[in-house]
């Protein structure tokens, strides 16, 4: 069985974390080769073959392929497909937009957010935010699937697998990109931060997620957000951590105000240590955290704050 | 232009989720049922391109158990002018797969010919986040997922979308299919003369067969069980136990 892996390339930089995590993941079900694809990604590419266990990669470099646009992505991954039993890619945004399209191109069902491989056909993933775990068999020669990676260990960056320049598909006219407004930040990226620290409707407002963001850059974490803080307006969606929004698993999950709706614990319960401040005692968080603290977050975050570090 | 939109029948999104006892999926019998939450948002976007004057008719469709027809009258009392059931299982619990329903919604758009088709970005059943993707590459129409503004102009429209980085706008070639997001806008309730105008609106029966496509599904559904629970730790009374417990932990 050989794979296919779709990593993840923002502007030309491959994320590491989260296709090496991929990587750990697909090298269960064979021989792992990784596909890059960008208007410059020979650098991503070339950073790509050091992780331990990708046997090739394949660099699709091409003016149509830059922005990750899902027509001309998916043209080019379906014209590879034919090497490969499985077909994967770590559940970004991107991968979400794209692999459905592979799959319906091939005719087959896609599997979204793998979070576990039992063998070459059967497959776990969550359904119904969370709340449920299935176990699924798929019927179809070519399996398509994404993976959530936040489970899996990054694979080792010790590898040397050769880099391989391959065509790009025609441009099929059918979108083209206008911008990104993309927020510039010092912190750490969330999905792959050590440390996170998420606030939640209880915080008010987006004046008072300053004290989140003071506590974060204290720890040196990435920021999360509930969706109800989201949904506010308090907080940018791509800070969401969520079923529909990102899905971490750090060393140190901090929750403040967060009440911990099950759409939100599907996507941090994995972190290693979670903490939660909230001023209900009732709150549901407090059933998965690890350290519970019944407090105004207002009084707590500050002090909290003040005395680390 | 007619806009097509998809809305599927799902557990309402209040209701506590089981699983069933012998491992075969979730329980959905006697169970509160309602549109799926990001199709709603798509029936919205629909009636307000219409109100707007770039829409003339707003089509909403279904595939699933003849009960959906229930969340099609939502859509149609919301303002959708009329629908279209595809009745492609017996029981609740089959659930059509993305790929199936796509084909089927293929169909559909080979008949009716809208400019556009919008649809929720995911079921909250399944959370799949496939069949807007999956038509789009079955019609070879261009796609914009996730929206979180959408302005159609003519032969194209410009998208905001909600992805990991921030948000991004495209622009994409009509007709177009595009999933929306939570934030594209807030869903309007249904008022009571308009439920009831609703129940006049025409609503045609159809199956997969008239579309010539098999629903059967792709996936085997092995077992369904509960997520692993998290153990509760333990409650903290000041910060200061905190920090201590946090650095014993070597956390910080």
């Amino acid at each position: 069985m050989a794979v296919l892996l779709i990593a993840d390339v923002n502007a030309g930089e491959l994320s590491v974390d989260a296709t090496a995590k991929a990587v750990s993941a697909a090298g269960a079900l064979g021989d792992v080769t990784v596909l890059c694809v960008g208007a410059n990604c020979k650098g991503a590419a070339d950073e790509a073959a050091k992780i331990d266990g990708v046997a090739k990669v394949l660099c699709a470099e091409d003016a149509v392929l830059g922005h990750q646009m899902a027509e001309p992505a998916a043209d080019l991954i379906v014209s590879l497909a034919g090497d490969y039993s499985h077909i994967a890619a770590p559940g970004t945004t991107d991968a979400k937009n794209i692999m459905p399209r592979v799959a319906a191109l091939l005719d087959t069902q896609i599997i979204s957010e793998v979070t576990a491989i039992v063998d070459g056909d059967t497959f776990e993933r969550p359904i119904y935010a969370g709340n449920a775990i299935q176990t699924v068999k798929s019927g179809d020669a070519t399996k398509v699937m994404t993976i959530r990676t936040a489970g899996f260990d990054a694979a080792g960056m010790g590898g040397s697998a050769s880099v391989e320049a391959i065509g790009a598909p025609a441009d099929p006219g059918l979108s083209s990109w206008v911008e990104d407004k993309v927020a510039e930040s010092d912190r750490p990226e969330l999905t792959s931060a050590g440390v996170v620290v998420s606030g939640g409707r209880g915080v008010g407002s987006e004046e008072d997620f300053a004290l989140i963001e003071g506590l974060a850059d204290k720890l040196n974490a990435a920021v999360g957000a509930s969706r109800a803080a989201v949904d506010s307006g308090y907080a940018p969606n791509d800070w969401q951590v969520g079923q529909t929004g990102k899905v971490v698993a750090p060393d140190l999950y901090v929750a403040v105000g967060i009440s911990g709706a099950i759409q939100h614990l599907a996507g941090m319960k994995d972190s290693k240590i979670i903490v939660a401040i909230n001023k209900d005692e009732e709150a549901p968080i407090f059933q998965v955290a690890d350290f519970g603290l019944v407090a105004d977050l207002f009084d707590a975050v500050p002090e909290l704050t003040s005395k680390l570090g | 232009m007619k806009v097509l939109v998809p809305v599927k029948r799902v557990i309402d999104y209040n209701v506590k989720v089981r699983v069933k006892a012998d491992g075969s999926g979730v329980d959905l019998a006697n169970v509160k049922m309602s549109m799926n939450p990001f199709d709603e948002i798509a029936v919205e976007e629909a009636i307000r391109l219409k109100e707007a004057g770039k829409a003339d008719e707003v089509v909403a469709v279904s595939v699933g158990v003849k009960q959906a027809q229930e969340t099609l009258r939502t859509a149609l009392a919301m303002g959708a002018d009329r629908a279209i059931l595809v009745v492609a299982a017996d029981d609740v619990h089959n659930d059509i797969e993305p790929l199936a329903v796509a084909k089927i919604l293929k169909g559909i758009v080979d008949e009716e010919q809208p400019g556009l088709v919008l649809c929720g970005k995911q079921a909250i059943d399944n959370d799949m986040n496939a069949t807007g993707q999956m038509l789009s590459a079955l019609l070879g129409w261009s796609q914009a997922t996730f929206a979180s503004e959408v302005d159609v102009d003519g032969d194209s429209a410009v998208v905001t979308r909600e992805v990991d980085g921030g948000l991004q706008t495209i622009k994409v070639k009509m007709p177009s299919i595009v999933t929306v997001d939570l934030r594209l806008n807030e869903p309007r309730y249904a008022s009571l003369p308009n439920i009831m105008k609703a129940k006049k609106k025409p609503l045609d029966e159809k199956t997969p067969a008239d579309y010539g496509v098999d629903a059967s599904p792709r996936l085997t559904v092995v077992s369904t069980k509960e997520p692993e629970a998290r153990s509760a730790g333990i409650m903290v009374g000041s910060v200061d136990e905190l920090v201590e417990k946090l650095k014993e932990a070597g956390a910080v």
